[in-house]
C-alpha cells in the first residue's frame, strides 16, 4: 500500500489508571471494577475532550480474552455504553492476542480511508485480575497455538516462550552476561519512565535500585530458565481510548490541529500461528511490520523521534531493537547499556513506561501506545514530557500479538510542522 | 519397606487440628503424586480426628489448601502430567490434581482406621497422658513396624518412647503453622531413635520440600527453646517497666513495638504470642518446665491472661483472635489491659507518649518486609545494627537488651546440645520465624 489517499488524524486520548500489583489501588481481596468501568472511563475520557459525542460515526473496541477472563463475548456492544449518542451506530471488536489493540487503530483508519466515517472512536479494554495468573496463563496461551503448543508449553506459557528467545540469543551471540545486564536495564528504564507516569502500574515503585533487582538471577523451579519476574510486564486491568479523524472529522468534533497528531502510515504483518520460526534471535513479523510501515511512510527508522515498542518481556524489547533496524544483530545489549533508549538518550522507547512499566491490559495496549504517542507528539504528556526533535517529529508505535504473529507498527507525525 | 510402599497407607491423627490438617494436605498432595506414576496401587489417607465438627470443615480446607499447594507447584504438576493426553491446560491438570489428593482421603471418627498404616503422624494436643492414651491406643491396633512422626514441639519423644515401648519408632517431626506454607521441620531424635524411622523422615521431608533441622531431644527443641524464653523476655521487660511507672498495657506496646521495628522482625513478640495462642505459649512452659530443672520458665502476666480466658489465636477463617493485643484484619489496633479487662486504643496521645518514650528511630531503621527484600539487606543490617547500638534512645537500650539476650539463648541451644551447631538454630529462626537474621550473629 502507498501513500493514505487523505490525512488521518489521532486526538483525544484518554487512558485510565493500569490497576494490578504495584498500584497503592490494588486490594486483591476486594471486589474490582469490571470491563464496563474501563470502556466507560477511557471512552468518555476521550469524548470530553471533543465538542459532542453525536459527532462520532463509530466505534471499535480492541479486547483479547474478555470471553474468557469476564465470560464476556459480543464486544462491539460495549461501544454504545459509553454514551448514548453512539446508541444504533456501527461498532466493531477486534482480537488479533496482545495485538488486538493495534487491530482497533487499523479499523478506525481503514473506515476513514475508506470514506465509510470520518471519525471513529477507539477503544481498548483488558480486564485480566479476574482470574489467578496461573489461570490466566491458560487464557493469555490462547495467543499461541492451543493444539500444537499448549501442551507442550510451560506452566506461564509466554514466559516460557520468551525464556527459549533469551536462551537462543545468549547461545547465538554467546554473550549471557552482558544481555542479561541490557534486559535489567531495560527493566530499570521502565521503572524510571513509569515513576513519572501517574497512571502507571508502576508509578508507585519505590526500589532503590531497580537494576539491581532486574538482575535477580533466574530460577528455573518457581519459574523460568533465561528470564525472571522482572524481564515480564505485569497483569493488568486498564482501558484506553482516542480517537481517529479526517480533516472533515477534526472540524466537527472542534478540535485544533495542534492537539491532534497525522497517522501517515501503518504496516501490518501477520505470520502462520501454528509454525515457529527456525531463529529465535529476531521478530520477523515485527521486522516485516515495521519495515512496510516505514516504506509507505518514506522515512528509515532512524527519522522516529519517539518510541513505543511492545516489550511485554525485557527480551522481547532488545531483539526487536535489531528487528527493526535501530541495532546490529547481536548488539542489542549495546544499544540498551550505551543508554540510547532512555528518555534523554537519542531513540527515547516507552517514554511512560511501556508494557513492564505502565502495565500491559493485552488488548488494550496498542490502543493506550497511540494515547502516549499522540500525548508526545502534541505536548501532553505531562512529567513524562520528551523534547521533541523538530528534524524528527514521528513516533511509531509496535503493537505485537502472541509471539510475534499479528504486529502492527503505525507511525505518526506531530501536526504544523 | 520403602518411603513409597508406607505412603501408601497414611493415617494423620488429630487431622482436623491446626497442624494435622495441614500434614494431611501435604501428605494427600504426596500421594496424588504416586497415584500418578502408579495407577493400580490403591491410595488411603486416613484423617482421624475426634471433632466430628473439625472433620465437616477439614474437607473444604483442604480442598481450598490443595488448590493453592497445586497452584505453587504448577510446574511440577504439568511435569507430572506431561503425558496425560486429556490434560492440556493448567487448570484441567491443578482440577484433576485436587481431586485425585481428595479421593485418597478417609475422613472419620475412629482412631481404629490406623489399623493397616505403614505410617501414622500424630497432631493432637500438647500433653503428655492424651498423647500417651492415643498413641497407647495406637500401638495395640497398628502393625508392629509402624513409624510414628509426632508433631511435638515441646514433648520429649523419648519419654514416650520409653513409656510406650515404641522400639525407638517414633520421631519428633514438628512442622511449623500453617504446614503447608512453612519451609521448617525440627527432626527430633535421641539416640534410641530407629534408624529406618530417622531415614525415613529425612526423606519424606526432603520430598515435601521442607527444610530439616534436627533437633535434639531436650524439651523445647529449637524453635520452642528459643520462641518460648525470648517471649518470657519480653514478658520480663514488661515487668521492668511497669517498675518504671508504665502501666501493663502501655509496657506491652512498648515491648511489642520495639521487639517489631528495632529488631526487624516479622511482627512484635506480643503479636507472635497472640499468633501462637497465648494458651499454647502458656502450655509450651508448662510441659518445659516438667523436663527442665529451670524455675524461671514462668510468668505471672502469662499465668493471669489464661486465668481471664484471653487466648489469642486464630478463627476457624485464619483472622487472629484478639490476647496480649486487640487486631481488625488481623492488625494490631489495641491493647488488652488486664485491669479493666477491656482494650485500649492504640491512638491519640496514648500512643504518642510511647513512641516518644521509644525515642526516633535509629538511622537505617527499614520495615521487615523491605528488609526481607533488599539486595543488600547484609550490608543494611550491619549499618543499622550499628547505628542502634549507638543510639542512646530508651527504645535503642531495649532493643540491643533485646538482641543480646536472643543471642543468648540460641548460644545456650547450641551449649546444652539441643542445637548441633549455631547455624541450626539460625535457620530454624530463619525458616521457622521468618526472621531476616539469626540469633546467633555478629550485629
Amino acid at each position: 500500500m502507498a501513500k493514505f489517499r487523505k490525512p488521518v488524524y489521532v486526538t483525544a486520548g484518554y487512558n485510565t489508571i493500569a490497576l494490578g500489583p504495584g498500584r497503592k489501588e490494588w486490594r486483591p481481596k476486594d471486589t474490582r471494577p469490571g470491563i464496563e468501568h474501563y470502556v466507560k472511563e477511557a471512552g468518555m475520557g476521550a469524548l470530553n475532550q471533543v465538542n459532542d459525542p453525536a459527532n462520532i460515526d463509530e466505534g471499535v473496541l480492541g479486547n483479547f480474552m474478555m470471553s474468557r477472563y469476564c465470560r464476556q463475548g459480543n464486544r462491539p456492544g460495549f461501544i454504545p455504553m459509553i454514551h448514548p449518542a453512539l446508541e444504533k451506530k456501527p461498532a466493531t471488536g477486534t482480537e488479533g492476542a496482545c495485538g488486538s489493540g493495534g487491530l482497533a487503530l487499523t479499523v478506525a483508519i481503514k473506515s476513514i480511508l475508506a470514506d465509510v466515517a470520518e471519525t471513529v472512536l477507539c477503544v481498548g479494554v483488558e480486564v485480566q485480575n479476574s482470574v489467578k495468573s496461573v489461570y490466566g496463563a491458560d487464557i493469555l496461551a490462547g495467543a499461541g497455538h492451543y493444539a500444537g503448543q499448549r501442551k507442550t508449553g510451560h506452566a506461564h506459557f509466554f514466559p516460557g516462550k520468551f525464556s527459549d528467545r533469551a536462551g537462543f540469543y545468549f547461545k547465538k551471540y554467546n554473550k549471557p552476561e552482558a544481555t542479561r545486564e541490557a534486559m535489567a536495564l531495560w527493566y530499570a528504564n521502565a521503572i524510571e519512565n513509569a515513576r513519572l507516569n501517574p497512571k502507571a502500574q508502576e508509578y508507585y515503585n519505590d526500589l532503590e535500585d531497580p537494576f539491581a533487582v532486574g538482575m535477580t538471577p533466574p530460577n528455573p523451579k518457581a519459574f523460568c530458565e533465561n528470564i525472571n519476574y522482572y524481564d515480564c510486564s505485569k497483569v493488568t486491568d486498564a482501558g484506553t481510548a482516542l480517537i481517529f479523524a479526517s480533516e472533515e472529522g477534526l472540524a466537527r468534533l472542534g478540535v485544533d490541529k495542534k492537539d491532534a497528531a497525522e497517522v501517515i502510515s501503518y504496516g501490518q504483518a501477520e505470520s502462520d500461528i501454528t509454525r515457529t520460526p527456525d531463529d529465535l534471535s529476531v521478530l520477523w513479523t515485527t521486522k516485516a511490520a515495521v519495515e512496510r510501515a516505514l516504506k509507505d511512510a518514506n522515512l528509515t527508522i532512524n527519522d522516529i523521534g519517539v518510541f513505543e515498542f511492545h516489550d511485554c518481556f525485557s527480551i522481547g524489547g532488545i531483539i526487536a531493537l535489531e528487528s527493526v533496524g535501530l541495532a546490529e544483530p547481536g548488539r542489542g545489549p549495546d544499544f540498551v547499556k550505551a543508554g540510547r533508549i532512555k528518555r534523554s538518550g537519542d531513540h527515547p522507547i516507552n517514554t511512560t513506561g511501556g508494557l513492564i512499566g505502565y502495565g500491559h491490559p493485552v488488548g488494550a495496549s496498542g490502543v493506550r501506545q497511540a494515547v502516549d504517542i499522540l500525548h508526545q507528539l502534541t505536548g501532553k504528556a505531562g512529567d513524562c514530557q520528551i523534547q521533541i526533535d523538530p528534524n524528527r517529529p514521528y513516533g511509531l508505535s509496535i503493537s505485537m500479538g502472541g509471539d510475534d504473529i499479528t504486529v502492527i507498527c503505525t507511525i505518526y507525525k506531530k501536526t504544523g510542522i | 519397606m520403602t518411603l513409597d510402599e508406607r505412603l501408601q497407607n497414611v493415617s494423620v491423627v488429630g487431622a482436623a487440628g491446626k497442624m494435622g490438617s495441614g500434614i494431611a494436605v501435604l501428605i494427600a498432595a504426596q500421594m496424588a503424586e504416586l497415584k500418578e506414576k502408579n495407577p493400580d496401587v490403591l491410595y488411603r489417607l486416613n484423617l482421624i480426628d475426634i471433632s466430628k465438627k473439625g472433620l465437616i470443615g477439614l474437607g473444604s480446607y483442604m480442598k481450598k489448601q490443595l488448590i493453592k499447594h497445586a497452584e505453587k507447584s504448577i510446574n511440577a504438576i504439568r511435569e507430572l502430567y506431561a503425558n496425560r493426553d486429556d490434560l492440556v491446560e493448567n487448570t484441567e491438570m491443578i482440577d484433576n490434581f485436587v481431586f485425585e489428593s481428595m479421593q485418597v482421603c478417609n475422613l472419620t471418627n475412629n482412631l481404629d482406621a490406623a489399623r493397616d498404616s505403614d505410617l501414622v503422624f500424630e497432631a493432637i494436643i500438647e500433653d503428655i497422658p492424651t498423647k500417651l492414651k492415643v498413641l497407647g491406643r495406637l500401638k495395640e491396633i497398628c502393625k508392629d513396624d509402624v513409624i510414628y512422626y509426632t508433631n511435638t514441639s515441646s514433648v520429649p519423644i523419648g519419654l514416650l518412647d520409653e513409656k510406650l515401648g515404641l522400639n525407638g519408632r517414633i520421631v519428633g517431626y514438628h512442622f511449623y503453622n500453617p504446614p503447608v506454607i512453612q519451609k521448617l521441620v525440627e527432626v527430633i531424635t535421641n539416640d534410641k531413635t530407629d534408624e529406618e524411622a530417622k531415614a525415613l523422615g529425612m526423606e519424606l521431608g526432603k520430598r515435601l520440600r521442607k527444610k530439616l533441622v534436627p533437633a535434639n531431644d531436650i524439651s523445647g527443641f529449637i524453635g520452642n527453646g528459643h520462641f518460648a524464653r525470648d517471649g518470657l523476655h519480653g514478658l520480663n521487660e514488661v515487668e521492668r517497666l511497669t517498675g518504671e511507672g508504665f502501666s501493663i498495657p502501655e509496657a506491652v506496646y512498648i515491648v511489642n513495638k520495639v521487639s517489631q521495628t528495632l529488631l526487624i522482625r516479622p511482627m512484635g513478640i506480643f503479636q507472635l504470642i497472640d499468633y501462637v495462642g497465648v494458651d499454647v505459649f502458656w502450655a509450651i512452659f508448662e510441659v518445659m518446665r516438667e523436663h527442665i530443672p529451670d524455675p524461671t520458665l514462668k510468668n505471672d502476666l502469662l499465668n493471669k491472661m489464661m486465668e481471664v480466658g484471653v487466648k489469642g489465636g486464630q478463627n476457624p477463617d485464619g483472622t487472629q483472635v484478639d490476647g496480649f493485643l486487640q487486631y481488625k484484619k488481623s492488625r494490631p489496633v489495641g491493647v488488652y489491659d488486664i485491669s479493666s479487662g477491656s482494650n485500649i486504643p492504640i491512638e491519640g496521645e496514648w500512643k504518642e507518649k510511647l513512641d516518644k518514650y521509644i525515642g526516633p528511630l535509629p538511622e537505617g531503621c527499614q520495615p521487615w518486609r523491605s528488609m526481607l527484600v533488599d539486595p543488600n539487606k547484609g550490608q543494611k543490617l550491619e549499618r543499622y545494627f550499628a547505628n542502634l547500638r549507638r543510639s542512646d534512645t530508651a527504645g535503642a537500650k531495649l532493643a540491643v537488651g533485646y538482641l543480646e539476650r536472643s543471642r543468648e539463648i540460641g548460644q545456650m541451644l547450641v551449649d546444652t546440645g539441643v542445637a548441633d551447631s549455631p547455624q541450626d538454630v539460625n535457620d530454624v529462626l530463619l525458616n521457622g520465624f521468618f526472621h531476616i537474621y539469626g540469633p546467633i550473629n555478629n550485629y
